[in-house]
């Protein structure tokens, strides 16, 4: 899959063009979103939970400030930790999925158990638990999510690379010399470049709805608005109680969209790649 | 062979198992020191940390930490609550039943629904109530599910004030009976059930819709239709028991999400199963009690997995015959 092809696919279907177009819009605010806000986000006033009108689109929190401002600000905190932590897990799976795919024997074991132990134990307690050991902040939110959520790619990874290895012209480059790293560098990576970055981005999706859970847990940071922090104080302040609706309903429907977002674009290049997968091929 | 494959696979998860418990010691010993937990004590001089560093046996080396603890979670003795000076498996053991009924009810009724529309999906695929099945499911699936069980309450408990936001039983009621008890808890139970219904129904219903595409497309389907049987009972009687089999492994992989819902779910309505303790061990930084709920989903989902694995070996013969 070239550059182009991937393009191609993307702009092919309804699907892709809605995710892209809302990638495309939430990465714009993601940049842009502290020089857009009306508001400063927490600036507290004595407007509070006031319904939305013209000084405040989306109406007011617990403490008086702007809902529109902070969801706007708060764009940042779920994109910045979405895509790093995904890298982080796409490189770290990669890595662990063509070692132990190509290498087989017992490097393929270890990394194999090692996988198959971060597969099964449940991601959200572990990251609670690292999260809650560590102090809390955007780097220490990327790198938990992004060190326990790795073992999928990992798993995808290994087993195209144990099919590339008994390629014929995986073993004709043998056969003439090449080295390990080479072919690995000429032949399986850029064959395995199109399952890797499918799964990164459905990993973007897990990670967003990671960053907003621990967040909405209390464990994100605390000097950062984030949707799920968003989420957090709308609930803990019994927004939802005193009907508030404003102020709940706009975080989660934004993290809703760029997940749905992100969701279809994945699973629109995992068809690209297995067409068996297809959700409206024709019959 | 099968009981080889099957030691095989026990023998896997004992290990898996292990891994989470000698895992877990080095979070909590290693990584987080307990010294700061108890210098959070109030008035806690320098001469008293050092005794209740005695009495925890954190000033034996590493060694000697580590064979204590091995013994300690064999006895499954997890130590004691911070917060309420229970031991750890007495809050668990308390919590377990009401997250059981609420992870139960939801899983039941997700596979149930999931399963139900994905096949009538798949058989009506391309038309425009396939595509409003997947819109509903991928919204479902894509959304946090604190977030629906957020907007549950503002409809259900507050808008249309019919069914309680929070908590399992109306508090400071005698009941008369145990039906009336019941009734007060399924009560309390729907919405949180629902939330529960929500998050995990988008999986199953997009496995099952592709699993049945799939099982529709095959020959043999064809040739039941060329004998005139008619369309439904080829649909019940020979695509669906054959499409079955992928939603036994997705079952086994939900099950971290059903833990993370958990968690989240029931502190939203402050539903007294396990995500609850979880959620309050982290504000208070209870770490025994973290400790334990973390070992305790592990184990859960281990299990799970185990049980997943062998119900695959019976359901399908092809596994056996390897």
């Amino acid at each position: 899959m070239s550059g182009r092809e991937a393009v191609r696919v993307l702009f092919s279907s309804w699907r892709g063009r809605f995710g892209i177009a809302v990638l495309v819009v939430t990465v714009f605010v993601a940049i842009f979103g502290s020089a857009l806000a009306p508001y400063d986000p927490t600036a507290s006033s004595l407007d509070v939970l006031q319904p939305p009108s013209f000084d405040h689109l989306l109406g007011t929190t617990e403490s008086g400030e702007d809902v529109f401002s902070q969801l706007l600000v708060g764009t940042r905190t779920s994109v910045v930790v979405g895509f790093a932590a995904a890298v982080i897990s796409a490189v770290l799976g990669s890595a662990v999925g063509i070692f132990s795919g190509y290498f087989g024997g017992w490097t393929d074991r270890i990394l194999d158990s090692l996988e198959n132990w971060f597969l099964v134990i449940p991601t959200l307690p572990l990251m609670i638990v690292l999260a809650r050991l560590l102090d809390p902040s955007l780097g220490v939110l990327v790198a938990v999510i992004g060190l326990t959520s790795w073992a999928g790619t990992g798993r995808i990874v290994r087993a195209q690379v144990m099919t590339l290895r008994e390629r014929a012209f995986v073993e004709r480059a043998r056969a003439l010399g090449a080295g390990d790293t080479y072919i690995i560098r000429t032949h399986v990576l850029p064959n395995t470049l199109p399952l890797i970055f499918a799964n990164t981005v459905l990993i973007i999706a897990v990670a967003i709805l990671s960053e907003a859970a621990l967040s909405f847990l209390g464990l994100g940071d605390p000097s950062r608005i984030s949707w799920g922090s968003m989420l957090e104080n709308a609930f803990g302040s019994g927004a939802p109680s005193a009907g508030a609706w404003w102020y709940v309903i706009p975080p989660g429907l934004c993290i809703t969209i760029l997940v749905l977002a992100v969701t279809l674009i994945g699973f629109l290049y995992e068809e690209y790649i297995n067409p068996r997968l297809a959700m409206d091929r024709e019959s | 062979m099968s009981v080889r494959w099957l030691s095989g696979k026990v023998a896997a998860a004992a290990l898996t198992l292990l891994f989470v418990i000698v895992f877990n010691f080095f979070l909590f010993r290693v990584m987080g020191d307990p010294t700061d937990q108890l210098a959070r004590l109030p008035r806690a001089t320098p001469e008293e940390i050092q005794k209740l560093r005695g009495q925890y046996g954190l000033d034996k080396p590493m060694l000697g930490q580590f064979t204590d603890y091995m013994g300690d979670t064999a006895r499954l003795d997890f130590g004691i609550s911070q917060r309420s000076r229970r031991t750890v498996t007495d809050e668990i053991k308390d919590a377990l039943p009401w997250t059981l009924l609420l992870v139960g009810t939801g899983t039941l009724l997700a596979t149930l629904l999931g399963s139900w529309m994905g096949v009538k999906a798949a058989t009506r695929r391309g038309k425009h109530s396939d595509q409003a099945l997947l819109g509903f499911n991928l919204f479902t699936y894509a959304s946090p599910e604190y977030w629906i069980g957020i907007i549950l309450i503002l409809v259900f408990a507050v808008w249309i004030p019919i069914l309680p936001s929070g908590l399992q039983v109306t508090p400071g009621t005698e009941f008369s009976n145990f039906f009336s008890q019941a009734l007060d808890v399924a009560k309390h139970l729907i919405l949180p059930a629902t939330a529960m219904t929500l998050m995990l129904i988008g999986q199953y219903f997009l496995i099952m819709r592709s699993s049945m595409v799939d099982v529709l497309t095959e020959d043999f389907i064809t040739v039941k239709r060329a004998t005139g049987m008619r369309w439904d009972r080829v649909v019940n009687r020979h695509a669906v028991p054959n499409a079955l089999l992928p939603l036994v492994t997705l079952s086994a992989i939900q099950f971290g999400a059903v833990v993370a819902g958990a968690i989240t779910i029931e502190t939203i309505f402050s539903w007294p199963g396990l995500g609850e303790l979880t959620y309050q061990a982290i504000n208070d930084k209870d770490f025994p009690v973290l400790q334990g709920t973390f070992l305790f989903f592990s184990f859960a989902v281990i299990l799970a997995n185990l049980a997943a694995d062998c119900l695959y070996f019976f359901l399908d013969p092809r596994v056996q015959g390897r």
